[in-house]
């Protein structure tokens, strides 16, 4: 039968032990090449072996335990899912798309890594294979037709006891079963497993293989003689039709996807922490660190949660909710009626806040529930070796949340409990010290607290590029008493917006379908380029210097200083 | 098979050899565009250039007696020829005719990558901290910033302008890490001329050309030039700083897949940065040819 590059059925591409820590192996199956790699946390990744960027193989790249650095462009991909993480040509922008390399099933078992061409069929092992312990012996490349090879193989049985030529490639051979790996049409690889591991390691390794040597040698022989067959060409898929235009820094807007609630646990006093996984099993979207999510609640209501998690570590995802007295509706139903084993709706991860990794020094600042995302970048940053200052600030009496998960970090991580206004201020001035090229502040807390290092940082020079922050909400009063026009560029439409009514709320009235998640200018989710108009921004998402330069706003609470605002809508 | 080139491909003017490293009265050989060429050099330095029928390197001959010559022009220190029919001129670098200027060639060296990889590659600024780790760049310095691209249709060429990217030592005069700026030139499908800040005169600019030379769809010999304003290096040392950065870039380039330039958009993921290249893909695109990239499906 001839070899197809679409073949579904499993085969070994690998052993085990050609997967030690931080390194990555070139597979070869059916015609193609294979990256391969073990993440920190046990995972196997069976890519295709190329950056999907400029092509450049994988299998050169640096495992970074949860991630895998292209050695072209420094691109990163989450183990996993594959998506990319971190592009740094560009380093203030999340990654605008879902960026993804191809990813082959894989599955390890028996002290083999094994791998299929799609997902087509379950893998099942081979009969007779659960239970047994099984003991890999050495490869053997041949340059042979896998076909022949197998054939090879069957023709060193003993006469009485005849070869039992399985499915896949495969011969049993007694207490052995030898795997055909078929590399191309004209290569493969003998991948033999033993019944019960053997007294001497060595010798038996060294017996098997001398006999195997022998047979490739023969099989090699007899191939010289037959016409080359003609090589497999793997189809490399088109990536798609979003991905290969270059759009502009966009907010990603991806559809809900169902998550079951894994645990429940009080993290802290006055922090309830909730576990977030696949209902099937399977990883979640990529996300960045600072990303967060939108979470539908029973009641109705979309909040947004950051993700704690670190690289790559996608089974799950980890938000901690503070309970508040005085709670909106939105923590307090989380708190007082989810429970373990409840389904919910969450959005794909979303990033606002991207964290930059070139920077020459980073300063984390958390105040409270604030120090969510800033843990995540702690786990980012620790992951690449990077230098970070983690400081968290806690009121007294509140014990700090993750302190597990913070202890585990190598990097600078100070906890300032029960510091006064004023101690806090000067502890904050103390850490960001004269600002410097390179050096980064990001920023997530209480209003009153993100003003207030805002301003130590202006005052200390810091610029607002190098300043970075999340809001959790707006606390401003928003005022909503102007009355304008909004002329909308693209739709080719003029609405009046009344006082009292948002622009959102008109354009969604006049029929048009807009994103929005936080409605209080806190997200970032419906912003909108301005073309003409001066704005009156009440929002806590744009910088000062992205407010004074009157290009773009949040429809969700900005109005119009002007009596009419041209958008790119 | 070895597929004829398209006609464009076919009729341009490619570098086979540094003139000076022709023998005089001795056969050395090479390929292009999959055909086998002969070429030695006369008497009055001229060289001369023929299809190769049995001739082998290091054999002695009479340049005299080759009557069937292919097209040949000694510019930029370098050997051109044709195998088709060329047009009269070759694209202009008039930096290399000024009096002060180094001119040297730093080499020719074989790459099993097509030509329009190698070209796309000498384009891009994002490699630089990872490729050319503290000399070309470093890490924290990724960032490509804006830059501006432009088909000029008068001159026929790709042109970058604009281009920033800070550097530990930009060149063997550099002592140390500065903002270089770029301008990259691509007047050829195959040839790239890159201007680049120059340590020494703040007021010029030095020039490195690249002219890639397709031996086959999936390998090329790259021949460097360099023009700079630098009293201080010797050039041997000059060369050697040249070699070292495109040692470096050899590697990364042979494990490129494939191994010829994808037209199709959809072959690869672009970003902002990558705008030059979107630019030379079209460009190459837009002139109909299929040799050594994988053209887009029409």
């Amino acid at each position: 039968m001839p070899l197809s590059v679409s073949d579904p059925t499993w085969y070994p591409i690998a052993s085990s032990e050609d997967l030690p820590f931080r390194h990555v192996y070139q597979g070869q199956l059916l015609g193609r090449e294979l990256a391969v790699w073990r993440a920190d946390d046990g995972n196997v990744n069976a890519w295709e072996n190329r950056c999907l960027h400029r092509g450049v193989r994988l299998s050169i790249g640096i495992n970074e335990g949860q991630e895998l650095k292209c050695q072209y462009h420094g691109w990163r991909y989450a183990n996993r899912s594959a998506g990319c993480t971190y592009i740094p040509a560009h380093p203030a922008d999340a990654p605008a798309r879902r960026i993804e390399n191809r990813k082959y099933p894989v599955r390890e078992a028996y002290g083999l890594i094994w791998s299929a061409a799609n997902d087509d069929l379950p893998f099942t092992g081979f009969p007779g294979a659960e239970g047994g312990d099984w003991f890999a012996l050495r490869p053997m490349p041949v340059n042979a037709r896998p076909g022949d090879v197998v054939a090879g193989l069957a023709g060193l049985a003993p006469d009485d006891q005849p070869a039992d030529v399985m499915q896949g490639l495969s011969v049993r051979l007694g207490n052995i079963v030898y795997f055909v790996q078929p590399v191309d049409a004209d290569r493969a690889v003998i991948r033999g497993l033993l019944a019960g591991k053997p007294a001497d390691p060595i010798a038996t390794l060294r017996h098997y293989n001398e006999g195997l040597t022998k047979l490739r040698d023969r099989l090699e022989k007899a191939a010289a003689r037959k016409p080359v067959p003609e090589k497999l060409s793997p189809i490399f898929e088109k990536v798609s039709a979003d991905l290969a235009s270059m759009p502009d820094i966009a907010i990603p807007r991806g559809a809900t996807l169902p998550v079951v609630v894994k645990r429940k646990w009080q993290n802290a006093d006055g922090v309830v922490s909730f576990e977030l996984a696949d209902r099937d099993g399977r990883h979640l979207p990529t996300f960045q660190p600072g990303a967060h999510i939108d979470l539908h609640l029973p009641n109705g209501l979309v909040r947004q949660y950051s993700l704690t998690n670190g690289p790559g570590d996608l089974m799950s995802y980890v938000i901690g909710v503070k309970q508040e007295n005085a709670s909106k509706g939105g923590s307090k139903v989380l708190v007082e009626s989810v429970r373990a084993g409840d389904v919910m709706a969450i959005s794909e991860p979303r990033n606002n806040f991207p964290l930059r990794r070139d920077a020459a020094r980073t300063v984390l600042i958390a105040g409270g529930i604030g120090i969510t995302p800033l843990l995540s970048m702690s786990r980012f940053l620790d992951q690449s070796r990077l230098p970070y200052e983690l400081h968290y600030f806690t009121r007294s009496g509140e014990s700090a949340a993750f302190s597990s998960e913070l202890t585990a970090l190598h990097g600078r991580v100070e906890r300032h409990v029960g510091l006064a206004r004023d101690a806090i201020r000067a502890r904050v001035s103390q850490a960001l010290g004269p600002y410097e090229f390179a050096h980064h502040v990001y920023i997530c807390g209480p209003g009153a607290m993100l003003e207030m290092v805002q301003e130590v940082a202006s005052g200390l020079g810091w610029p607002d590029e190098a300043v970075h922050f999340e809001y959790f909400q707006n606390d401003k009063i928003i005022d909503q008493s102007s009355a304008f026009d909004i002329e909308l560029a693209r739709s080719a439409m003029t609405l009046h917006v009344p006082a009292g009514k948002t622009i959102l709320e008109t354009m969604r009235d006049a029929g048009l379908t807009v994103p929005s998640s936080c409605e209080q200018g806190a997200c970032g989710t419906c912003l909108t380029t301005v073309i003409e108009g001066e704005v009156d921004h009440q929002d806590v998402y744009l910088n000062k210097t992205e407010k004074a330069s009157n290009s773009c706003m949040m429809t969700c609470v900005s109005r119009a200083k002007s009596g009419r605002l041209v958008l790119d809508i | 098979m070895p597929k004829t080139p398209d006609p464009v491909t076919k009729n341009l003017w490619y570098v086979v050899a540094a003139t000076d490293e022709l023998p005089i009265g001795q056969v050395d050989t090479t390929l292009l565009l999959d055909t086998r060429l002969a070429m030695t050099r006369g008497q009055d330095g001229e060289p001369v250039v023929w299809l190769r029928s049995d001739e082998q390197k290091g054999d002695d001959i009479d340049p005299e007696s080759i009557l069937d010559r292919l097209p040949v022009k000694n510019a930029y220190g370098y050997a051109w020829t044709c195998l088709g029919t060329p047009s009269a001129d070759l694209f202009p670098i008039p930096e290399f005719a000024e009096q002060d200027r180094r001119n040297m060639s730093c080499g020719s060296i074989g790459i099993h990558v097509s030509a329009p990889r190698a070209v796309e590659n000498f384009l891009d600024m994002g490699h630089f901290p990872y490729v050319h780790t503290d000399i070309l760049g470093a890490e924290p310095h990724t960032e490509v910033k804006e830059y501006d691209v432009e088909v000029s249709e008068e001159r026929d060429e790709v042109l970058a302008t604009r281009c920033r990217f800070v550097q530990p030592r930009a060149a063997k005069s550099a002592t140390h890490a500065m903002e270089v700026e770029y301008i990259y030139r691509v007047p050829h499908p195959f040839c790239s001329v890159l201007y680049k800040s120059c340590p020494e005169d703040e007021s010029r600019q030095d020039v490195i050309g690249i002219f890639l030379q397709p031996m086959t769809e999936e390998s090329c010999r790259a021949h460097l030039l360099q023009s700079m304003i630098d009293s201080q290096s010797s050039i041997k040392d000059m060369r050697r700083f040249q070699q070292t950065i495109f040692g470096q870039d050899k590697p990364i380039l042979e494990n490129q897949f494939p191994k010829k330039l994808p037209l199709d958009p959809r072959a690869e993921t672009p970003i902002r940065a990558d705008k030059s290249a979107i630019a030379y893909r079209r460009w190459l695109s837009q002139k109909g040819i299929t040799y050594g990239v994988i053209p887009q499906a029409s």
